[in-house]
């Protein structure tokens, strides 16, 4: 079906809160108010690696205005167990060390104490008043460091490396010595932050009925509602969350920090506490996504196929194991089928944050190495790098070395709408002054989306509209992308439904908005929903007419000669039985996985290094772009943070694990002045396990932009870059030798 | 500290509030005035999300005092709009998807609205430059430059008519 036929999907609408989020209406969790509110202030590490020798209240207590004060020791000191609340398997003990220290703090911005007072100037000068005692221990800040023989130790054991996983097939040593040429590279990237604009927020009121109320700024309601009552051993239901509008996520949302703290301070002193965290807390305290060190080799025969590849990960994961390397390790080559393949990741423990999702968490620091290297082997054998990757690329019944199969995916695809675009052919214009080369590069990328749990109910108004209650929190539009696929299935204009993201206690289990999940899976529940209402109307036509069977096409049931509009027939809900209202639930196993690629045309400047992005095309694989808009914006965002990625952002510590760059002056994200228009292509290879062929699109996108730009680096100063940031610095020590 | 008494016109209104000294004007709108649609994102004048109009100029509200603005005229996000009618930079920023998540909308719209009322037709460049001090994590900014010309061709069209 193409997109033509459909009445909803594939048009532009309005999204449903734009009135609310341009006129400064909507709520973000640091907008809600609430009678009687404390304010919260925290006490947060100023060493990496410490023993807490002594946490002194005291003076903080008798400060005026303070209502209470808590440390680790507040909360339930429960056996420690493994739980998968949605952040994966995590033991308690992990989740309660992270959100206040017991006995020693990881990383500098850990919080060890918070205090709630009337006032949030109160609040900070008690928080300065605690006490705390520390005795130093040496601190370890990358992986390298952190596997080495002697390094200090996180947590103890003999180790830092809390997981190693492996994957093969074939026998990649072997097939390497049958190769025309094989290129090994070692890369390094920093390690970088979501940076939403919106800091962690969260309110909470610990009841006198015993329940425990939360907004707050999260990218998934229940798994705060499940985080917080494992950590204050509460039953889940004693627990509602309501999710405020929030401001940015990419990933960095989904863990939960400030709830269970809040909820400890608002249990202390009766009262609702409000928690607020100020950009530096944000840099130091929250995220980031691991920087890495990888080491890549692929082998190809004469004809540019690729017969062997072989590559090591050694990820951060920062203060808590579980670091974002599994997905890292399977996306590394998913790109290609290569016969003969042998993967090893670690996830490594290092005195920083505990690491957290971004976007594609893992893939674009190892599409960073294989993409630089598949760039080196086109050039060395003379082949256009789209068609050295179109004669390798995955596509439908392709084994990836971790071990499923490609359903159908579309690699091809965008590999050949990238050849097909102007840009591609474009002549790359003259430089602007005689220091300045230009060059192109290319690079493709994949993620595999989620699927996980969704929820919705939709209940019919008599005059012919319709309410649509879900627990997605929309972050970018979903409102809209969800209410279109029930408007479609219910034949009515998409303004005819009233979107609403609703708490925990009022819609069913409904999994994190993260892995380009939520247009997919939200969406998908909502179809079905719609198709529930219609299923119910089609009985009350029948009834009506006294018909057998109701025919329901483009927003009208018919039978035989009667027919009557989906207003018509709502207006007659009362004389038909009473209220329509559609509900489903569903849980896809999997999501279709989204390839997508990007053309960048950069001018780097040999006298300083600066690299300039000219020219920047992103193409990616949608299944089906419900919202064209939205999508595109999906696509320009990812291409966005890729060039930040690519060219300036990192933590800079120093060697006692301070940041050095904790603001947005100095953590450099691309302003808008700093990146031009972002052409982009949307691809569409249905997903044939979607109604729609949905496959989400929230993240492949952000997998290729920094090896496309390495590679335009690379063609243009003949200099290539092993390093993440590519920052002025750094490539004009590249060309150091060169010039 | 003894509070201070501030008057100012607020979006074509007077106040009146109480401002601890150390009290920024951002923390005056939120807190006591509760007018929440100027969003804090750094507190340090990096971000651009807390902009708001001064005496009809663009400022970061998050490196003003709240005393400072005594006797001035200050503008808000709550402030663009016309009664019921949106102002042509609200009503492109939701037409051209120019926004994401939000949280960096009311600051690009203030900021963008500061450069269109003395420039009614900037170039691309100027916009970008224009709105430097401006963060968006979500968009890419290609669509806030977008919706920028488009209000910007809207605004031009109806002096015209
Ligand atoms: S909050 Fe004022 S510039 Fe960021
Ligand atoms: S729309 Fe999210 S920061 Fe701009």
């Amino acid at each position: 079906m193409s997109t033509s036929s459909y009445n909803v999907i594939g048009t532009r609408p309005p999204r449903h809160d734009g009135a609310d989020k341009v006129t400064g209406r909507a709520i973000y969790a640091a907008d809600f108010q609430m009678n009687g509110l404390l304010h919260g202030a925290m006490v947060r590490s100023t060493h990496a690696h410490a023993i807490l020798k002594r946490v002194d209240t005291t003076k903080a207590a008798a400060f005026p205005g303070v209502v209470a004060v808590v440390t680790a020791d507040d909360f339930p000191q429960t056996p420690d167990r493994i739980v998968d609340l949605g952040e994966g398997e995590t033991p308690v003990s992990h989740l309660r060390g992270n959100v206040l220290a017991k006995g020693k703090v990881l990383y500098q911005g850990h919080a060890i104490a918070a205090v709630a007072a009337t006032s949030l100037q109160a609040a900070e000068q008690a928080a300065k008043l605690i006490e705390v005692e520390y005795e130093p221990l040496p601190c370890v800040l990358t992986a390298v460091e952190a596997m080495a023989a002697g390094a200090p130790l996180l947590h103890g054991g003999d180790t830092n490396v809390t997981a190693h996983v492996h994957h093969a097939m074939g026998d990649s040593e072997a097939a390497f010595a049958g190769a025309a040429i094989v290129i090994e590279r070692e890369f390094t990237t920093a390690t970088v932050h979501q940076g939403y604009i919106e800091p962690h927020a969260a309110t909470v009121l610990w009841n006198n009925d015993g329940r425990v109320n939360v907004w707050c700024s999260t990218q998934g309601s229940f798994v705060v509602r499940d985080v917080v009552s494992c950590l204050l051993d509460l039953p889940v239901s004693a627990v509602r969350v309501t999710p405020t509008e929030i401001g940015g996520g990419f990933g960095g949302k989904i863990p939960v920090y400030l709830e269970p703290v809040a909820a400890l301070l608002s249990k202390k002193s009766g009262r609702p506490v409000r928690l607020v965290m100020s950009r530096r807390d944000v840099f130091e305290g929250s995220g980031p996504t691991p920087g890495s060190m990888m080491r890549v080799k692929m082998g190809a025969d004469a004809d540019g196929k690729l017969i062997a590849a072989q590559a090591f990960l050694a990820y951060e994961a920062g203060a808590y194991a579980g670091g974002m390397v599994g997905a890292g390790a399977m996306c590394v080559f998913a790109a290609y089928d290569i016969a003969n393949q042998t993967i090893d990741g670690y996830d490594v423990l290092v005195n920083k944050p505990s690491t957290a999702a971004y976007r594609a968490p893992g893939a674009p620091n190892a599409a960073f190495a294989t993409e630089s290297v598949v760039d080196e082997i086109a050039r060395k054998l003379k082949m256009d790098p789209l068609e050295l990757r179109l004669r390798n690329a995955s596509r439908e019944g392709t084994r990836r070395a971790d071990g499923p199969k490609f359903r159908r995916v579309g690699c091809v695809e965008v590999i050949e709408a990238m050849q097909a675009h102007p840009h591609y052919s474009a002549p790359l214009g003259e430089p602007s002054h005689a220091e300045a080369k230009r060059g192109r590069g290319v690079a493709i990328g994949y993620w595999f989306n989620i699927g996980l749990p969704s929820s919705c109910v939709i209940s019919v108004n008599a005059d012919g509209t319709a309410n649509l209650i879900e627990g997605s929190t929309d972050i970018g539009g979903t409102r809209t992308s969800i209410a279109m696929q029930a408007a479609e299935v219910m034949g009515i204009p998409v303004d005819r439904i009233h979107p609403a993201v609703v708490d925990t206690d009022t819609i069913g289990y409904t999994g994190v908005t993260g892995g380009s999940r939520t247009t997919y899976a939200t969406g998908w529940a909502a179809h079905d929903a719609a198709q529930d209402v219609i299923r119910q109307m089609k009985l009350r036509a029948a009834k009506l007419w006294q018909a057998e069977a109701v025919e329901f096409a483009d927003g009208v049931f018919q039978a035989g000669e009667r027919q009557m509009t989906f207003a018509e027939l709502a207006g007659k809900m009362s004389e038909t039985g009473g209220p329509v209202v559609g509900q489903a639930s569903v849980n896809p196993r999997g999501a279709g996985g989204s390839f997508a690629g990007v053309i960048a045309d950069v001018e780097v400047d040999t006298g300083t290094g600066k690299t300039t992005i000219l020219r920047f095309t992103a193409v990616q694989d949608a299944g089906r772009a419900i919202h064209p808009s939205y999508v595109e914006g999906q696509m320009q965002g990812g291409s966005v943070q890729g060039i930040g990625w690519a060219l300036n952002e990192e933590y800079w510590m120093n060697p006692e694990g301070r940041m050095m760059n904790a603001s947005l002056l100095d953590y450099r994200m691309p302003t808008i002045l700093d990146v031009p228009m972002i052409d982009t292509q949307i691809v569409e290879v249905p997903n044939p396990a979607h109604p729609f062929g949905v496959r989400g699109v929230g993240e492949a996108n952000i997998v290729s932009p920094p090896a496309g730009i390495a590679n335009a680096i690379r063609d243009a100063i003949g200099v290539r870059l092993y390093h993440l940031p590519m920052n002025p610095p750094a490539v004009a020590a590249a060309m150091g030798g060169q010039k | 500290m003894k509070k201070t008494y501030v008057s100012m016109q607020l979006n074509g209104e007077p106040v009146e509030f109480l401002a601890e000294p150390s009290q920024t004007l951002l923390e005056c709108l939120r807190d006591t005035l509760h007018l929440t649609g100027t969003k804090e994102g750094c507190g340090d004048g990096n971000c651009g999300s807390c902009c708001v109009m001064l005496d009809g100029t663009l400022v970061t509200s998050c490196l003003v005092l709240g005393v400072e603005a005594e006797g001035r005229t200050v503008t808000t996000i709550e402030g663009i709009a016309a009664g019921q009618k949106l102002h042509p930079l609200q009503k492109a920023f939701i037409d051209h998807a120019a926004l994401q998540c939000g949280i960096c909308t009311p600051g690009f719209i203030v900021a963008a609205k500061a450069l269109l009322d003395q420039e009614p037709d900037p170039s691309e460049e100027r916009i970008r430059l224009w709105l430097a001090n401006n963060l968006c994590r979500c968009t890419g900014y290609d669509k806030i430059v977008r919706a920028v010309q488009a209000a910007a061709k809207e605004i031009r069209e109806e002096k015209q008519a």
